[in-house]
């Protein structure tokens, strides 16, 4: 009887051990599986110098200082229902850009470097909030739809031109003959993505329905051409082919040959 | 009047703080006063210095963030406060979401639920997994998990900033709390409270039972939230020692037989 009594008890101690690793697993494969979505969020503009996303997702505390800090009501803390990660600082330059504050307070009241000074801080100059240049944020870069910008039509408009707060070094107009008419001018707005600092006033300017020029976070904008090819008029780019040692062709095939033999990779099914 | 004030005077004092410390940060948002600028994860004191959730910095440790050093010093004079002096105060002085589940009480124990409870298989212990889940999802995340989904930060951030739909987050607390299980997040789930019943085990202001008065009347533990930690009553003198009492002064209040008392470490030991 006694022994029975034993048994069931450590029959009943495992079956909790197992009964709480699964009720935890289940907890934490949900809870897991929220945080990758919340996290995959990439079309987010954050506060001027804010660490790169992944970074800055670790790093800000949600303490909305730098919201507090924004006199023109850019900046908000993303609600729940927003497809951002709740409570982190963001602003959609369509309803109000970033006006680029000379002092830029927004920056120097984040408590956990979330937002880091030192992006802004020209190189040679002293780390403290006195030397912040706002030109130096990197919020993002502007993209142009070129078939929907009313300006690449041959209709007068240079909105995001003007607003720029970086005129002719940001968005700069190209002219163009206008071939249909014969007697007009293409004025086309170009960016240069180098000094662009993504601060959304030409999305916010833009006239089109939905704004045909938009601000997108860098790593989303911009590709990358890798680093097999060199630019031949450039001293220092081509000194890399002396010590670079990455190979240029893939090596997988025990014979080259049989690349042209070997059908049944080349058919799909 | 009186009467009633002296009888609930803990817990007009507790609402008075949790609305008093809401309102300073609402007021630093729309009229910039600078006492309390934030929310209850950061708040800048006095533009002099910050105050930082402890549990918050724990969790960006995990994920792997050295947190910078203002945030790191307030965070470690909130944890010390707590650690050392109040316990777990937090959760019935500071947090508003006291009020949503103090007001799921209110409604459960005026419609009688919990007459016609059965009972549940959660163990008041689960929130220590909450907790311990928390740190060990921000270890493989890279982000603090529950600063992620965390109702209570929705509450006080949606108040001081804008709500959106955490209000809805809220009301599945309350119901929670109302038709699931008494005391279900506060008492049960959520990993804050956790966090300071862990680290303050060693506080000053603890609440003393002097069994020579008791009646064995048993109101203190209807009232308690966390009644578990009142195991002493009726049986020895002596401070309550367990570390999930809130210090909500609740059981005092009820007490009609001066049995129960706020006390100072300093005096505990005298009373030995």
């Amino acid at each position: 009887m006694q022994k029975q009594t034993k048994n069931t008890s450590r029959r009943e101690a495992i079956l909790k051990v197992f009964q709480g690793a699964g009720i935890l697993s289940l907890g934490g494969l949900v809870w897991g599986a929220y945080l990758n979505k919340a996290k995959a969020s990439k079309l987010v503009l954050r506060p001027p110098a804010a660490l790169k996303e992944d970074d800055f997702l670790k790093a800000c505390i949600k303490c909305g200082a730098c919201v507090q800090a924004c006199p023109y009501e850019t900046l908000r803390l993303a609600q729940p229902q927003e497809e951002i990660p709740v409570g982190t600082p963001f602003f959609n330059p369509r309803l109000v850009p970033c006006h680029m504050c000379v002092d830029v307070p927004c920056v120097p009241v984040c408590p956990t470097n979330a937002l880091d000074i030192q992006k802004l801080i020209p190189i040679g100059e002293l780390n403290t909030p006195k030397n912040m240049d706002v030109n130096q944020m990197d919020v993002g870069v502007a993209v142009i739809d070129e078939k929907s910008c009313i300006a690449y039509w041959g209709i007068q408009c240079d909105a995001c031109y003007r607003a720029c707060p970086l005129i002719n070094e940001a968005i700069s107009l190209e002219f163009e003959r206008n071939e249909r008419t014969g007697k007009h001018a293409f004025l086309k707005p170009i960016i240069n993505p180098d000094t662009c600092t993504g601060c959304g006033k030409c999305e916010h300017a833009c006239v089109t329905e939905k704004a045909a020029i938009f601000v997108l976070p860098r790593e989303v904008a911009e590709g990358k051409a890798g680093n097999f090819y060199i630019k031949g008029w450039e001293k220092n780019d081509e000194d890399r082919l002396k010590t670079d040692k990455s190979e240029s062709t893939i090596k997988g095939r025990t014979n080259d040959e049989d690349y042209l033999n070997d059908w049944e990779d080349l058919i799909d099914d | 009047m009186t009467n009633v004030i002296i009888k609930n005077r803990f817990l007009i004092l507790r609402r008075i703080s949790q609305l008093g410390i809401l309102f300073l940060f609402v007021g630093a948002n729309l009229f910039a006063w600078n006492v309390l600028v934030g929310d209850l994860s950061t708040a800048h004191v006095f533009d002099a210095f910050y105050l930082t959730d402890p549990h918050a910095i724990l969790q960006m440790l995990f994920a792997g963030f050295i947190v910078g050093t203002d945030a790191l010093i307030g965070g470690l004079i909130i944890l010390l406060f707590y650690a050392l002096f109040a316990g777990r105060a937090f959760c019935s002085w500071v947090c508003p979401m006291n009020m949503v589940t103090d007001s799921a009480l209110w409604l459960r124990k005026k419609w009688r639920l919990n007459e016609i409870q059965f009972n549940t298989p959660i163990k008041r212990n689960i929130r220590y997994w909450v907790l311990i889940l928390g740190l060990i999802l921000s270890l493989i995340s890279g982000v603090a998990a529950f600063e992620f989904v965390s109702p209570v930060s929705m509450l006080h951030r949606g108040i001081i900033f804008g709500m959106g739909f955490g209000w809805a987050a809220i009301a599945v607390i309350f119901l929670f709390d109302l038709l699931v299980l008494k005391n279900g997040w506060c008492g049960h789930v959520c990993p804050i409270g956790a966090f300071y019943s862990f680290t303050g085990k060693f506080h000053w202001i603890k609440v003393q039972h002097t069994v020579e008065n008791c009646t064995d009347c048993l109101d203190c533990i209807k009232a308690c939230p966390e009644p578990q930690v009142l195991r002493i009553i009726g049986k020895e003198s002596g401070a309550i020692s367990n570390s999930e009492c809130t210090n909500c002064g609740r059981c005092i209040e009820v007490c009609n037989d001066h049995a129960l008392k706020f006390i100072k470490k300093e005096k505990i030991q005298e009373e030995k």
